[in-house]
């Protein structure tokens, strides 16, 4: 009965949350409509590194890679392939972040805990001084820009983006991959993550792979969050190394940490709070927002470690 | 070529002390209290400037290693009292988290204090000796003999002095350090200042070698952590080795590729490290 209720209260809110993020490009001026936006791909990257830090209990400080690598490969799709292709261009990312992903997947889980969180950080500078370095194919510290894709679909036609249908259709993508993931946090795949978080020798034992399901869940988590590298390279039309420099898998940690890990929706909430935190910061601090949000960063480490969605559940409860 | 390879020994060897005098701070502090201190680098960044800025005012070189070494000893004590002693006991990847929250505030700090342009520091011994074909500075040379000297007065201290001997029951074990009436939490303040001390002096070392920026940390950062993955987690000797071994590895490879290139090479032994010796190179049986 209070299953039902539950779940009848979880769709209830996320139908009010997606109408309003819907219709949020129709309503809002232009600065916010593009911000918007930006938060929800940003979210869907705090989402793909929550199945790994939330749920898999691995602190992974490598998703500027996958995310970057997902910028590269829509870019390398859209020079190389006339006329652009947006499909093209995600199957692309895609691939190249799931290629970063298996790499980093096959060494990076051999180890636990800090020495996780060290290699992923390790390997994402890897990628950047590669990257940086190879200028003659990744434009080196300029990166790459191009056009953006056309939106079209198969024997559909096809449209130049507007503002709001890159909107809808980055709402679109973020929705069904919050969907998916959260299919896959309830799975028995998902609980058996969970397992290994709370009891890894455990759940050794009781026969589970716990290197495999390990891999996957890196997999998993690199391949999502490649996908938000495309869509932020189709909204910015460029590709650029600082995307893929350690200090973005940071903040990504930050948006799980300030959220609220193991939720799937706080890192979004946190992602959201950070951009915020961000912009209204910087127009007093300018460049230097990074202080006072550095120090609150610190302090909910040390006070608030369930981030603000936890805290406000138990403050509600 | 025989004369670039010993050339390049040399200086591999310089920059390996160097990296080696930040890697067993960090190593220390994580063998005491399982702090990864993401902000180690910082500190490095910090002590260089607070010594670049000392130089300006005394300009003396020796004066202001120590100035610089005392002032981020004494806020390494800060820090660790409000940001980590909270966090004692709890995952240590939390104190990953607010040690990179730590970082970015003092990275954005330096940039606001001393600016985005690089400062020099002036090699306070400016002698040269030819070796082969060039003028090396013996400034290098004395300061990889002064790192040592650091390392080796670490190790003597925690060897054989009354308090080195707290620190190490206190890794040993922190509870039973606890009960036999060591003062455990000052303990962790003081391995903390150490460290920070041991980074600001590396950092005021290393600036007459390069530019100081505010950047400089989050590079000795990574290098800190490869070095100190390579060698074993909470292993002093084997960190020293490891930074040595990369240092020399990445002077080497420098003699084919870019500098910037040649970092590749410290990640590759990571991942051999990783793949065939998980707990360290220089570990001698791993688990």
């Amino acid at each position: 009965m209070s299953a039902s209720r539950s779940s009848a209260a979880f769709w209830t809110g996320f139908a009010v949350v997606l109408a309003v993020l819907a219709i949020a490009p129709l309503v809002l001026p232009e600065f916010w409509r593009r911000f918007v936006t930006e938060i929800l791909i940003w979210g869907l990257v705090a989402m793909s590194s929550d199945i790994l830090i939330g749920y898999t209990g691995m602190v992974s400080f490598g998703h500027s890679a996958f995310f970057g690598l997902g910028m590269y490969g829509a870019a390398a799709a859209l020079l190389a392939v006339k006329p652009p292709n947006l499909w093209l261009a995600l199957a692309a990312g895609l691939a190249a972040a799931a290629g970063v992903a298996v790499f980093v997947a096959y060494f990076a889980t051999r180890l636990r805990d800090i020495y996780f969180a060290i290699t992923t950080l390790i390997f994402s500078q890897i990628f950047y001084v590669v990257i940086f370095t190879w200028t003659e194919v990744t434009g080196g510290e300029n990166g790459l820009n191009f056009s953006q894709p056309p939106l079209s679909f198969l024997g559909l036609g096809s449209a130049r983006f507007t503002p709001e249908t890159l909107h809808w259709f980055v709402l679109a993508v973020v929705t069904v991959s919050y969907l998916l993931l959260r299919r896959v946090t309830q799975s028995p795949f998902g609980k058996v993550l969970q397992a290994i978080r709370e009891n890894e020798p455990r759940t050794r034992a009781i026969g589970y792979n716990v290197e495999r399901y390990k891999i996957v869940a890196v997999m998993l988590s690199g391949l999502f969050a490649g996908l938000a590298g495309v869509l932020y390279a189709i909204q910015n039309k460029f590709a650029a190394p600082d995307f893929v420099f350690f200090v973005v898998s940071g903040e990504v940690v930050i948006f799980n940490v300030m959220g609220g890990m193991g939720t799937l929706v706080g890192p979004v909430a946190g992602a959201a709070f950070f951009l915020l935190l961000r912009e209204g910061l910087s127009r007093f601090f300018t460049e230097y927002y990074l202080i006072p949000v550095g120090l609150i960063f610190t302090a909910m480490v040390i006070f608030m470690p369930q981030g603000l969605l936890g805290f406000l559940k138990r403050r509600l409860n | 070529v025989l004369e670039q390879i010993l050339i390049q020994t040399v200086n591999g060897l310089v920059n390996g002390m160097i990296l080696a005098l930040v890697a067993s701070g960090l190593t220390l502090i994580f063998g005491i209290m399982d702090v990864v201190n993401f902000a180690h680098g910082d500190l490095v960044m910090l002590g260089a400037f607070v010594g670049a800025t000392t130089i300006g005012v005394t300009g003396n070189f020796w004066a202001a290693l120590m100035v610089a070494a005392l002032v981020i000893a004494a806020f390494g004590a800060v820090l660790q009292v409000t940001a980590l002693r909270p966090l004692l006991g709890r995952d240590p990847l939390t104190t990953i988290l607010a040690t990179f929250g730590i970082s970015l505030v003092l990275q954005k700090y330096a940039l606001w204090q001393w600016g985005p342009s690089a400062r020099k520091i002036e090699e306070p011994i400016s002698a040269q000796f030819s070796l082969f074909y060039l003028k090396y500075p013996w400034y290098r040379i004395a300061t990889a003999l002064l790192a040592a000297a650091i390392i080796g007065g670490l190790y003597a201290f925690l060897k054989y002095s009354k308090y080195g001997i707290w620190i190490r029951a206190t890794t040993q074990d922190r509870v039973m350090a606890g009960a036999m009436g060591i003062p455990v939490p000052l303990v962790h303040t003081g391995v903390f200042a150490i460290g920070a001390a041991m980074a600001a002096a590396s950092g005021v070392l290393f600036g007459p070698l390069a530019g100081v920026t505010q950047t400089l940390g989050s590079d000795f950062t990574l290098r800190a952590f490869i070095v100190v993955v390579v060698g074993g987690m909470g292993n002093l000797g084997g960190s020293i080795l490891a930074a040595i071994f990369v240092s020399l590895l990445e002077a080497y490879a420098a003699l084919a590729v870019s500098p910037a290139q040649a970092v590749i090479v410290s990640f590759v032994v990571l991942i051999l490290t990783l793949l065939f010796r998980p707990t360290g190179l220089f570990v001698p049986t791993p688990k």
